[in-house]
Parts: C-alpha cells; sequence; structure tokens
C-alpha cells in the first residue's frame, strides 16, 4: 500500500504515447503516465491543458489519435466488448456536477449500476446501496430525493456513492471539491481519505484544489507541454524548474494551503 | 476464486463462524440467504476471518448487519484471526450502516392508487388555470412590446419565421400533396360508380381548402416546432439561463417566448396557403391520370364551382392555430423542472396538447361557421 515504495508498487493505470486532438488542436501528444495501486493521484494543469480530457480517455469516452492505454492489465482501446465490460465494472467515475440521472431517485441512482450487473435480491441491493450513501456522509433521507432536490455538495456526494456502488478498485473523480464550501471541500477530502484507507481505493484525481492536494494526494502530475510535465510528490513540485509550476506551486495560496495541511 | 461460504462449528459451548473465500458484492447472492439464517443459541460468538480471500463494503455489509442483528439478541460477538484491513473495513461499514429507515417502496394498492388519481385531476383543472394565465400574460408581453417599436426583435423573429416556416415547406408541401393524391384516388373510385367524376374537383377542393390544408399543417408544425420550442427552452429554463437572463433585465417572455408565437402566427397562414396549393396540385394530378379530368378542366371547375369562402374559412383559422401551438408549447417550457427528464415529459405532452386543442378549436369552428351558414 506503501506508493512511494518503488520496488512494490503495481501500476493500475498505464498510458503510452498517447496523443489526443481535435481537429488542428492537439491537446496531447507522447503523454505517458502510470498510476501505481493505492495511491491519491491528482492531475493538475492550466486551464485548456485537456486534464478533463486525459480522464475521459481513460475511461473510454474519448477515443485517442494514438497511443495504449491499460487498465488494470486490460488494454481499454483494442480489447473485446466483454473485456471492456469487466473493466468498466472495476472502475468508478464521479463527473463533475454530478451526473446522477435525473429521474431516478438517489437511491435509485446508486442501485441503477447494481441492478445492471449484479445479481443480488431488490432487498440486498437496497441495503447496500443506503450503505454507500451512508458511506459518503449523505443523511437517509437523501436516498428518496432527486438529483434536483439536492445542493452541489449533495450531488457530489451522491456521484462518488454511485461511482462506488459496484466497489470498484479505481475511481475517477472530476473536479470533485470544485464548487464546494471549504469545510465541505475538506470533508470531502478526509472522505476520500478514509475511503483509500478503508477500501484500499486507487484514486485518480482532476483537481485545481490545493487544499486537497496538499491534505490527500500521494503524487501529482502536472499536465502542461500537451504531456505529463513532471509528477512526483508535492514537496518536490517546488524545485520544479519550469514557470508555470513554480507560480502553481509557491504563489500565496499554494503557500497557505501548505500551512494548513 | 473459491466461492463464498460460512460454517457454524459449535464445540465446548463456545460457537465459532467460520467464513471462507471472495466475500465480494459479486458473489454476495451465493451467501446471502445463509447469512439471513444464522442463528446460534450461545451467549458468545466467534467469527473466524483467517480464510477470507477477499472482502469488500458488500461483504463487509452482511458481516456487519449479522453481528448488528445477533447483538440485538445479547450475543456477544468477537473476530478472530482478522486481518487489519479486513477489520477496519468492517468498522467502517458497521459505523456507516444505516440505522433509520432511509425511504419506503412506494405504496401500492387500491388507495394510493385512487389517491393518486385524485392529484392527477385535481391537477386538470390547475394547468388549465395556469394556460390561461400564460396566454393572458402572453398577451400582455405581446401588446407591451408592440407599442413600443424599440423593443422589437427583428433578428430572433426573423430567424424563428426561417426556422419554423420556411425550413418547413417541404414537408408541409409533400404531405399535402400525398393527401391530394389520396383524396383524388379514394373519391374517384366512390364517384365513379354514379358517373360523377368531375365532382371530385369539388370533393378536393371544399376539403382540402376548408378543412386538411391548415389542419394537417396545422399537426405538423405542433410536431416539429411546438416540440423544438418546449426543448430549447425547457432545457434553457434547467440550466438556468432564464434566471441568468432575468437577473440582466431581461425578460424571457419578451426575448424568447414573443419571436417564437409571433413567428408562428405569421408563418402558419403562409404554410397553410402553400400547403393548399400542393394539395390541389396533387388532387388535379391524380384526376387527370385516374379520371382524365384534363388539368384544364380542374381549374375551369375550380372556379366556378368553389367559393372563395372555403379558402377564406380555412385561412382565418390558421393564426388562430398557431397561437395555440406557440402558447402551449411556450407555456409547457415554462413548466419544466429542473432535470433533462422532465424536458423530455413536457415536450410530448406540449406536442399531445397542441394537436389535441387544433383539433378541438377546429371543431368548434366547423360549428360556428356551419351556424353561420358559411
Amino acid at each position: 500500500m506503501n506508493a512511494t515504495n518503488d520496488t512494490e508498487r503495481t501500476p493500475v493505470i498505464q498510458v503510452r504515447n498517447l496523443r489526443n486532438q481535435f481537429g488542428s488542436q492537439v491537446v496531447h501528444d507522447q503523454l505517458d503516465l502510470d498510476v501505481w495501486k493505492g495511491e491519491v493521484l491528482g492531475i493538475v494543469g492550466g486551464s485548456g491543458t485537456g486534464k478533463s480530457v486525459l480522464l475521459r480517455t481513460i475511461v473510454g469516452l474519448n477515443r485517442p489519435a494514438a497511443g495504449s492505454i491499460h487498465v488494470l492489465g486490460a488494454d481499454v482501446l483494442h480489447g473485446t466488448r466483454a473485456e471492456r465490460l469487466e473493466t468498466e465494472r472495476r472502475w468508478g467515475v464521479a463527473f463533475q456536477d454530478g451526473a446522477l440521472f435525473s429521474s431516478l431517485t438517489v437511491l435509485q441512482n446508486v442501485m441503477a449500476p447494481m441492478r445492471e450487473h449484479l445479481n443480488l435480491s431488490h432487498s440486498l441491493m437496497k441495503a447496500l446501496g443506503e450503505l454507500k450513501i451512508s458511506l459518503v456522509g449523505l443523511p437517509p433521507f437523501s436516498c428518496g430525493k432527486l438529483p434536483s432536490e439536492l445542493s452541489g455538495g449533495m450531488r457530489k456526494r451522491a456521484a462518488l456513492a454511485r461511482a462506488l456502488a459496484l466497489d470498484p478498485q479505481i475511481v475517477f473523480l472530476d473536479e470533485p471539491t470544485a464548487g464546494l464550501d471549504p469545510i465541505g471541500a475538506a470533508a470531502y477530502d478526509d472522505l476520500i481519505g478514509e475511503l483509500k484507507r478503508s477500501l484500499g481505493l486507487t484514486v485518480f484525481m482532476v483537481t485545481h484544489d490545493l487544499d486537497s492536494l496538499y491534505a490527500i494526494c500521494d503524487r501529482i502530475a502536472v499536465l502542461a507541454e500537451k504531456r505529463v510535465l513532471v509528477e512526483g510528490p508535492i514537496e518536490s513540485m517546488k524545485d520544479v524548474d519550469h514557470p508555470w509550476v513554480q507560480e502553481y506551486f509557491t504563489g500565496p495560496r499554494a503557500r497557505a494551503a501548505q500551512q494548513s495541511a | 476464486m473459491t466461492e463464498p461460504s460460512l460454517h457454524i462449528e459449535e464445540e465446548d459451548g463456545a460457537t465459532t463462524l467460520r467464513l471462507f473465500g471472495r466475500l465480494v458484492t459479486d458473489r454476495l447472492a451465493e451467501v446471502e440467504s445463509d447469512f439471513a439464517n444464522a442463528q446460534t443459541t450461545s451467549k458468545t460468538l466467534r467469527i473466524d476471518l483467517s480464510d477470507i480471500e477477499a472482502l469488500d463494503t458488500g461483504g463487509a455489509w452482511l458481516v456487519a448487519d449479522l453481528v448488528a442483528r445477533l447483538e440485538a439478541k445479547g450475543v456477544e460477538v468477537e473476530y478472530s484471526k482478522a486481518s487489519a484491513a479486513h477489520l477496519q473495513l468492517i468498522d467502517v461499514v458497521a459505523a456507516a450502516r444505516p440505522t433509520e429507515k432511509g425511504i419506503e417502496d412506494p405504496a401500492r394498492g387500491l388507495l394510493p392508487w385512487l389517491s393518486r388519481l385524485g392529484e392527477k385531476t385535481a391537477g386538470v383543472g390547475a394547468s388549465v388555470l395556469s394556460l390561461m394565465s400564460f396566454m393572458g400574460e402572453t398577451l400582455t408581453v405581446l401588446v407591451r412590446t408592440a407599442v413600443r417599436p424599440a423593443r422589437w426583435r427583428p433578428a430572433a423573429l426573423v430567424t424563428q419565421m426561417e426556422e419554423v416556416g420556411f425550413n418547413g415547406i417541404p414537408i408541409v408541401v409533400l404531405m399535402s400533396f400525398l393527401i391530394g393524391i389520396v383524396l383524388a384516388f379514394q373519391g374517384a373510385s366512390q364517384l365513379r360508380q354514379f358517373g360523377a367524376e368531375i365532382f371530385v374537383v369539388d370533393l378536393i377542393a371544399i376539403s382540402i381548402l376548408r378543412e386538411l390544408g391548415i389542419l394537417l399543417t396545422a399537426i405538423i408544425v405542433a410536431g416539429r416546432s411546438g416540440s423544438a420550442f418546449t426543448a430549447s427552452i425547457g432545457s434553457m429554463k434547467v440550466r438556468e439561463e432564464l434566471d441568468a437572463m432575468r437577473t440582466l433585465g431581461l425578460d424571457p417572455m419578451e426575448v424568447l417566448v414573443v419571436p417564437r408565437v409571433t413567428a408562428l402566427v405569421i408563418m402558419l397562414p403562409i404554410l397553410g396557403f402553400i400547403a393548399n396549393i400542393a394539395g390541389l396540385f396533387g388532387g388535379a394530378l391524380m384526376s387527370w391520370v385516374e379520371l382524365g379530368v384534363s388539368p384544364g378542366q380542374f381549374i375551369t371547375r375550380l372556379q366556378e364551382n368553389t367559393d372563395v369562402w372555403h379558402l377564406a374559412i380555412g385561412m382565418i383559422k390558421a393564426p388562430i392555430f398557431a397561437a395555440i401551438i406557440g402558447t402551449v408549447a411556450c407555456w409547457q417550457a415554462m413548466q419544466v423542472r429542473s432535470s433533462a427528464d422532465s424536458v423530455g415529459r413536457h415536450t410530448t405532452t406540449s406536442v399531445v396538447q397542441s394537436i389535441f386543442l387544433v383539433i378541438a378549436v377546429d371543431a368548434l369552428f366547423s360549428v360556428f361557421f356551419a351556424e353561420l351558414g358559411l
């Protein structure tokens, strides 16, 4: 479980020579990235550097122009449909604004992947759904609410509950704390840390939240110049000789976040 | 990939529950009933987790649920030979286990069904009132805007006119042309029995000009443009764009509703007229092919025997149908609540209601003009 120990770590996500382009605009070129088992990896980068595109490409929502992607040992780009389904069951994705199914209640949202993939009794699925909702810190009464009746922060938690529905090994989070108040964001960070420790989750997190980066990320990968410019623990970021990285990690907000961490 | 299972062993007065295999969400179906039926008569239970190959929150929930049920009966439970990770997971899950019931499944049976029926019935009255008030509001805003040329939105109006009118011409022409052909063909086979083939001209002209041309155009427009109005304004409402407009001092009624309704009121009569021509053309073509009524005969007969009132009655109805379609569509858009699902539901309702209202009003017009003797 020690993410910084080189000899024992196994890659759960391996991205090699990835190239993404939309029309003539190249977003990624020759991008390599490894995510190790049991770590929380934070992806940072300026606007338009393709953080979300990278996430969407790894989970198969965006087909890259070139390159290879392996998740949990399976080739997500060239595998058969059955292999893809098998891999998809082992990851969970929480989108930025939740992307909950608006016609279903929170509980039904969490139960939706279970209904699709598991052969369990209704009462057990309901119990597991309620457990997941409680695990992410939502009160029991929110089970029967529609997504539109929840606040933004609650929607993000509900989305995480749905991402955890099948007990995945990897969780992808797109800006999980964006738009949350500082207390809510800190609670969300604690939650991710707690889940990572107790469930042994690997977390792939796109974030701008310096507090999150300091609080829970084991490693940071900086996207710039169409590739992963640097990666490593947050302490090492200040020594990187790149103007954007310097500004990001030594600016006033970074210093404040570091002090509070 | 060992199957999960559980065994209860009683020895020396102590009960041991031994768990085996992969106790993960995927495999829970195999052991669910075993856990539900697990009983013990002794006062203490030891749970042996040493043979567990994998445990996730689903499996941990089954264990925690069993422990909670037994503890409620006064049995003392202790874990033995469990790995630290498994124990921690069970602790986390046990702590998160919801104690109070979240929600009940929706009630079934006659009474809840009757109560939903009652609510729906009461809702019909409320929505009629709401539609009337929306029509009033649209009219007020329309008049208020009309008297102040500075607030007209010619660009939006022309765009909408192009969208609902010009772009709708091909489908309307094709539909009406085919209806003309069908009428001529069916009319011919009946009228031929009486040797009254020439009356097919009256049949086609009166039915198309007076009723079918406009009515079918209105139905096509309700399906084409009414649904588009509801879906686009409804989506804007979901994305809070309407609220954003209000904070910028823009009235959505003025910016979105008035140009759309006005465009429909202007364009539907024109579309209807084009449909009339296409219908007559189709009818004339079929009469020529099937009955040998030459185009010259057709036109002469049309001019001599078909009163211009038939055309006028059709055209009078067009702007009224347009106003119904436009206001119902925009009104339904305003009823959208913040979800994608609700956009779909209201779009369907918008089309169904506007077609229904158009046909109902058409029936009223029929009675009205018949009473007037036109």
